[in-house]
């Protein structure tokens, strides 16, 4: 097997197989810390005050919105792109970074696919509230009905239904199969008989048999074939809800690479989020290493900086197309009155990035925490920014208008961040972080005893 | 009743030369357990490729035809709506569910064929030999019905091979 003398070890401390299985069933069979339920209990409270606001724009109407006849997309929208985003560092993870065979990322595709689970369903809620009739969501699917009428197929808002709901399904099937293995794995390790049966319904009867594990990594491969162009249709479609009106800001055709790069940016930002704090909370610091910090950084600035020129080409393709509504609506953007949603979208996510040139800060904790906190509210921004600025100026100036959220939507908002945290918190005490099994693959070329003998 | 030879290895390089060295000598191994997919060990078992992407293939061409058709059909045939003067056969415009229920079919009829074809699924009662094989133990399953060698010459093989816990059992 070669091995490659300047790479880092991906896993530290000379571990055997057992110890990793050990390491990371501990939090699972350990008892949950004062943090961890603090932690619940906070998200768990966003998480209700989310759903008494949802509830209170279901029964009193979509006018306790800020929304108006000029400005119809807010928060919500803007929401749903930033969590659809988020979502697809989940995936990319998982299905393009194994296509390319890249090992580092055995350590951190378990907890990155579920964030793009727990992602997507917060996203989904965004359009449903906004019906303003929920009940009536199935509206949105094409069933024969009383009406005799189907659903606009040439609409990518019905694209949209299709591209999120599969991409929600095929996730949680990637995820699942992959867990497989894993729950086996807890249910051997379990004492308690509650948990051993349920462990044991869940591994679906996993015995390790040479033949499924064959036809397990074929699956795996496949499912990796099909999710990657997958994830890059979601956002395109997402895009595509805008980039086929004819509002000025909107109109334009960079939007689907645009929108997925940035979706990537945004998710990389999370994942770092939440697994800087999940490693040293588990003690999982010898799996999830400094060099998966860095090469999630270098993922970061490469996406980042795409991002950046994209920000760039749109201004200069508004200035050159020669158009005087879509200069003006740019102009606006920068010197408007929302001017300050687009400097601080063109700080975090265009400046503060390129730090990350630097080695000494791309493996500095610290800092990488806090600039992945930046790049959640730049890319929060920069859909505030493209949804609001391009709507406000209206093409008749009697129709200008401002929008203002009111405390229900910034409450559905805080809602969807404690749901998306509770799920997290109990999926680290319910299933293994780290694929248990796929790890033990990349031991023997990345461990740290191998790496250190040949170098 | 059926007898078999059960044999642990604690690292995947013994019980791939063992596997190898078994199988020259035409002993036949009923199956192998481990805790992670070990690679190259499919070949050596000879082991015949999993027909899992022709399985995805098949459903994808399903759910292309089944969505493209079922776009074409409510808006050209059963109720041709005008949309902004946009023709009703909108090729470009289908593509996107098309594509979305291509995948969706691929997946499903993947992950249901894995399932079933491996006797996988909820409320399986699969056999589970040792709760250390999805830890690091890796289990090494040979018929003891084949009467060509006898048990020690296995052991002998196994042994050299760093095998521990080798043992003859009966399967009832």
């Amino acid at each position: 097997m070669y091995i490659s003398p300047i790479r880092e070890p991906l896993i530290k401390g000379n571990k055997t197989y057992s110890q990793i299985t050990q390491d990371i069933a501990a939090p699972i069979e350990g008892k949950a810390g004062k943090t961890w339920y603090m932690g619940l209990g906070l998200s768990l409270s966003a998480m209700f005050f989310g759903l008494a606001m949802m509830g209170y724009t279901v029964w009193e109407g979509i006018g306790t919105w800020g929304l108006n006849r000029t400005i119809g997309w807010g928060w919500g929208i803007t929401n749903f792109v930033w969590w659809v985003g988020i979502g697809h560092a989940g995936t990319f993870i998982s299905a393009i970074l194994l296509l390319f065979r890249q090992k580092w990322r055995t350590s951190i595709n378990r907890s990155a696919e579920a964030m793009t689970i727990f992602a997507i369903l917060c996203a989904g809620l965004f359009p449903l509230i906004h019906m303003g009739r929920p009940l009536l969501a199935f509206f949105v699917f094409p069933y024969p009905n009383t009406r005799g009428l189907w659903v606009n197929f040439n609409s990518p808002l019905l694209w949209d239904v299709f591209a999120i709901s599969t991409y929600l399904l095929v996730s949680l099937l990637f995820w699942y199969v992959g867990l497989i293995p894993d729950i086996g794995t807890m249910r051997d390790r379990v004492t308690s008989k509650v948990k051993k049966w349920l462990y044991s319904v869940l591994s679906f009867g996993w015995t390790g048999s040479v033949k499924h594990w064959q036809r397990h990594e074929k699956l795996s491969l496949i499912l990796a074939g099909l999710a990657a162009p997958l994830v890059l249709s979601v956002h395109s479609i997402v895009s595509s809800d805008f980039a086929t009106a004819i509002i000025p800001g909107w109109h334009t055709t960079i939007f689907p690479p645009y929108f997925v790069a940035g979706a990537i940016f945004s998710g990389f930002a999370m994942v770092l989020t939440l697994l800087i704090v999940t490693r040293k909370a588990l003690n999982l610091e010898n799996y999830i290493t400094l060099a998966h910090i860095e090469s999630m950084n270098k993922i970061i600035i490469a996406t980042g900086s795409i991002v950046g020129i994209a920000y760039m080409t749109e201004l200069f393709i508004s200035w050159y197309s020669g158009v005087e509504y879509e200069q003006y609506a740019f102009l606006n953007r920068a010197s408007g009155p929302y001017w300050w949603a687009y400097a601080i979208m063109m700080t975090c996510n265009v400046i503060s990035p390129q730090l990350l040139w630097f080695r000494k800060l791309r493996r500095s904790l610290v800092f990488t925490f806090i600039l992945s906190i930046f790049i959640n509210i730049g890319m929060w921004f920069e859909r505030f920014v493209i949804i609001v600025t391009s709507l406000h100026r209206d093409y008749l100036p009697s129709s200008w208008s401002m929008y203002k959220p009111t405390i229900v939507e910034v409450g559905i908002f805080i809602g969807t961040l404690g749901l998306f945290f509770s799920c997290f918190l109990l999926f680290i005490r319910v299933f293994p972080v780290i694929a248990i099994a796929e790890i033990k693959t990349v031991v023997k070329s990345s461990g740290e005893k191998e790496t250190k003998n040949k170098s | 009743m059926r007898r078999y030879i059960s044999a642990y290895f604690t690292d995947e390089e013994n019980l791939l030369s063992a596997s190898k060295i078994l199988r020259e000598k035409n002993i036949s191994i009923l199956d192998v357990l481990t805790p992670f997919p070990v690679h190259g060990l499919d070949r050596i078992l000879g082991l015949k490729d999993s027909k899992l992407p022709t399985v995805g293939f098949i459903a994808g061409g399903i759910g292309t035809l089944f969505a493209f058709g079922f776009q074409t059909w409510t808006f050209v045939v059963d109720y041709p709506l005008f949309i902004g003067g946009k023709p009703h056969f909108a090729i470009p415009a289908f593509i996107p569910i098309t594509f979305e229920i291509t995948v969706l079919f691929a997946a499903f009829a993947m992950v249901f064929a894995f399932l079933f074809r491996s006797g996988l699924g909820l409320g399986a009662k699969n056999k589970i030999h040792d709760e250390r094989i999805t830890d690091d133990r890796f289990l090494i399953i040979i018929d003891a019905d084949d009467k060509k060698y006898l048990f020690e010459e296995i052991k002998v093989i196994l042994e050299q091979e760093a095998a521990h816990d080798i043992q003859l059992k009966e399967n009832n």
